[in-house]
């Protein structure tokens, strides 16, 4: 099984999509010839040519109606939009086209082909503008499914399911990891189910929940954790819509503790969903508060982007407060 | 592949204001129903005139019926085309029927041109059990998979760019489809506009724009929603074909459109037409324009209104008569009214399509949800007759089973 880093796992999704299906087109700003800022498109334009992979204009409103229009008429389109932070002008195709698609036709048409590629999430000096983490402003509208993989297997797996779910995904990429996480990633094609949580790590003192770039930081707070004795349960949430309920609520019964964390601000960010569905189901169980650690409710920092971001530390001081309230 | 020209160097500073670029106004038919000399009609026979004819005489029917339904307070909304029916018509029999159609939301007369049934009218109306849509979008807001009619999405503008990738798809699959998107010239102010035709010439997509100028968004007139010549000349901008043609002409929109769509397919390239028309009626049933325009300018634009102008060039070709006129317009009113009796006495949606279509299967989530609403509605029934008439009909289903 060869090694890969996250960027070579989503490039070789891609490739393995588009062979094995003719309909799976791919486009955005630069992922053309150039093969994306990123590289995630790499020679996929040499292989499967322009028709099938092609730089669009730099218009992300345009980008995601037009690919609206390309699954509605039957085709899988895969769109890149080039950050999670230039997401917004296509806020109203994606909210209002989108995800009511299916639902405000009866079924009639739908654009369950359509996938949405962007890389998320700080660590990488990126500053307000390419650092944010905008997955709770899609949570929020129902219709659409967010994906989030925390590593080179995952996220192969995770975006081959995407491209072939029969609804519209969102699939967030942890950009920090893009080269910096490498792993072994099976040279066949393979998927990972959505709405499903994986357990990475069982335990009995404390139940952590993560997502994407976030998993290494709650991996790192659990090793300085068990040294002091504290055992720790991880779980990696990978789709945060649907969520899935049933994972997360049979651990914390176990462990009677939960702490969620994620980069975006905390007000309003989607650890607090998880918290209020978690107390109203776990309530007479829970040893302590449920615990966020989260970004300021700040926009995301340059110079002082490490003191902004909920790292290992910032975890490890919130799960002792947690194993002793 | 590029293009761009090389450009002409001069040495004295040199503005231009697009003027030079002034779009005519393509005409046929005058409103005395006569054409004008030396003009070139399209290949029309009888058969097809009286479709289009029939199409633009229903919707006309229906418009006048649903707004006095929605008066009566026997609907909650309405939105007509009125004014605007040979632009409408006139392009969507100009297609293959087998072309998309992605519509802004009053263009019923193409839907009614494609052979949309009143009871299909009617059932999206008042939102029934039959509403392809399961009563979920306000009124107006049709769509037809088998009649390729796309959903209409009360957002403005939306639907363009969605155009251009319905027509990239088309293309791909070689089956010599093209789209036709409609919309006013309010819409053309979105950004979705611009980027639509801007990745529609970029990527060389079959997909006709046609822009309905009716003068009006809601109240705002056309020359406070742009100061140049109308929508036409933005087409210069993104390199693409253009004309501007009488919207209350049918002959002359029918063959603009047909040469359009001619040109789309076989070059894979898209056009834009501007149709000047004039909404007649108000801008929908909560609107009313005596706060914005005079009745002196209605009047004047009465004079030229498309449905007349038709019937008069198919009286003159002997093709339509005054007993014609008055069967087909008894015939099509009592159609809709027999029609909205029906509608208005069907059952609503399912309780359950309150969570169906968000997702292809519902998640476990609003499963849940659900089960918790139907507790609480047979706890309060009155509070929730619908919901609870839903419960009922489930309920004795299932004895019956």
């Amino acid at each position: 099984m060869p090694d890969m880093n996250m960027l070579k796992a989503i490039n070789n999704a891609l490739d393995t999509a588009m062979a094995a299906d003719d309909k799976v087109i791919c486009f955005g700003e630069d992922v053309g010839v150039f093969g994306g800022v990123f590289r995630a498109t790499s020679h996929l334009q040499e292989k499967y040519g322009r028709a099938r992979c092609f730089n669009t204009p730099l218009v992300e409103q345009g980008i995601v109606g037009f690919a609206n229009g390309l699954a509605a008429q039957g085709s899988k389109p895969v769109a890149e939009i080039q950050f999670a932070d230039y997401i917004f002008p296509a806020f109203d195709q994606i909210v209002n086209e989108t995800a009511k698609f299916r639902y405000r036709s009866g079924n009639l048409f739908n654009v369950g082909g359509l996938t949405i590629r962007t890389p998320y999430g700080g660590g990488i000096s990126g500053g307000l503008y390419h650092s944010q983490s905008p997955e709770a402003y899609f949570a929020h509208t129902p219709g659409l499914k967010i994906v989030v993989p925390r590593n080179p297997h995952q996220a192969k797996g995770l975006l081959l399911a995407a491209i072939r779910d029969p609804d519209p995904v969102l699939f967030f990429e942890p950009k920090r990891l893009y080269r910096a996480s490498t792993g072994e990633v099976p040279e066949e094609d393979y998927q990972l189910p959505l709405g499903e949580a994986e357990v990475t790590k069982e335990g009995d003192d404390i139940t952590l929940l993560a997502w994407g770039a976030q998993m290494e930081m709650v991996e790192k707070a659990a090793e300085l954790a068990e040294k002091e004795g504290i055992s720790c349960e991880i779980i990696d949430l990978r789709t945060i819509v649907p969520w899935d309920v049933e994972t997360v609520v049979e651990s914390v019964l176990k462990t009677g503790r939960l702490l969620v964390t994620h980069e975006a601000p905390l007000t309003g960010g989607f650890a607090g969903e998880i918290a209020a569905t978690i107390q109203q189901r776990c309530f007479l169980y829970l040893e302590s508060p449920i615990a966020r650690v989260t970004g300021l409710d700040t926009p995301f920092p340059l110079t002082l982007e490490k003191e902004y971001m909920p790292d290992h530390l910032k975890i490890f001081e919130a799960i002792k407060q947690s194993i002793d309230y | 592949m590029s293009t761009t020209k090389k450009a002409t160097i001069v040495h004295t500073p040199s503005f231009m204001d697009g003027d030079e670029f002034r779009v005519p106004i393509f005409k046929l038919l005058k409103q005395d129903g006569t054409t004008y000399k030396n003009a070139k009609l399209p290949d029309l026979d009888r058969d097809k005139a009286l479709r289009i004819y029939r199409a633009m005489l229903f919707t006309r029917v229906l418009d006048e019926r649903m707004l006095a339904a929605q008066r009566q307070g026997r609907l909650s909304f309405y939105m007509q085309c009125t004014g605007e029916e040979a632009s409408i018509v006139g392009s969507a029999a100009a297609l293959a029927d087998e072309d998309m159609i992605m519509a802004q939301y009053r263009e019923q007369g193409a839907l009614a041109y494609r052979g949309f049934e009143v009871d299909e009218f009617m059932n999206q109306l008042f939102g029934n059990d039959r509403d392809y849509g399961k009563g979920r979008q306000m009124p107006v807001h049709y769509g037809s998979e088998k009649l390729h009619y796309m959903t209409i999405s009360s957002p403005l503008a939306t639907q363009i760019p969605q155009a251009t990738g319905y027509a990239y798809g088309q293309k791909m699959a070689g089956q010599g489809h093209c789209t036709i998107t409609i919309f006013g010239e309010g819409a053309a102010s979105e950004g979705d506009f611009h980027a639509a035709l801007n990745m529609a010439s970029v990527h060389q997509v079959p997909v006709i724009f046609l822009c309905r100028n009716n003068g009006y968004a809601i109240s705002t007139p056309a020359h406070e929603q742009f100061s140049a010549d109308g929508i036409a000349p933005r087409a210069f901008g993104y390199h693409m074909k253009v004309i501007r043609v009488d919207g209350n002409d049918i002959l002359a929109v029918y063959q603009a459109a047909a040469k359009a769509r001619e040109w789309a397919v076989e070059n894979n390239k898209p056009v834009l037409i501007e149709a000047m028309t004039y909404r007649l009626a108000a801008h929908s049933s909560s609107d009313d324009p005596s706060g914005y325009r005079s009745k002196k300018e209605e009047e004047a634009w009465r004079d030229k209104d498309p449905v007349r102008r038709m019937r008069l060039w198919l009286e003159s070709k002997g093709w339509w008569s005054e007993d014609d006129e008055k069967q087909e317009q008894e015939l099509r009113r009592r159609e809709v009214l027999e029609a909205m009796k029906r509608a208005e006495k069907r059952p609503p949606p399912d309780l359950e399509t309150l969570i169906g279509d968000v997702y292809e299967t519902p998640t476990a989530q609003l499963v849940e949800q659900l089960e918790q609403l139907k507790a609480h509605i047979r706890k309060y029934p009155e509070a929730y007759p619908k919901g609870a008439k839903s419960l009922d009909a489930a309920k004795e289903g299932n004895e019956n089973a």
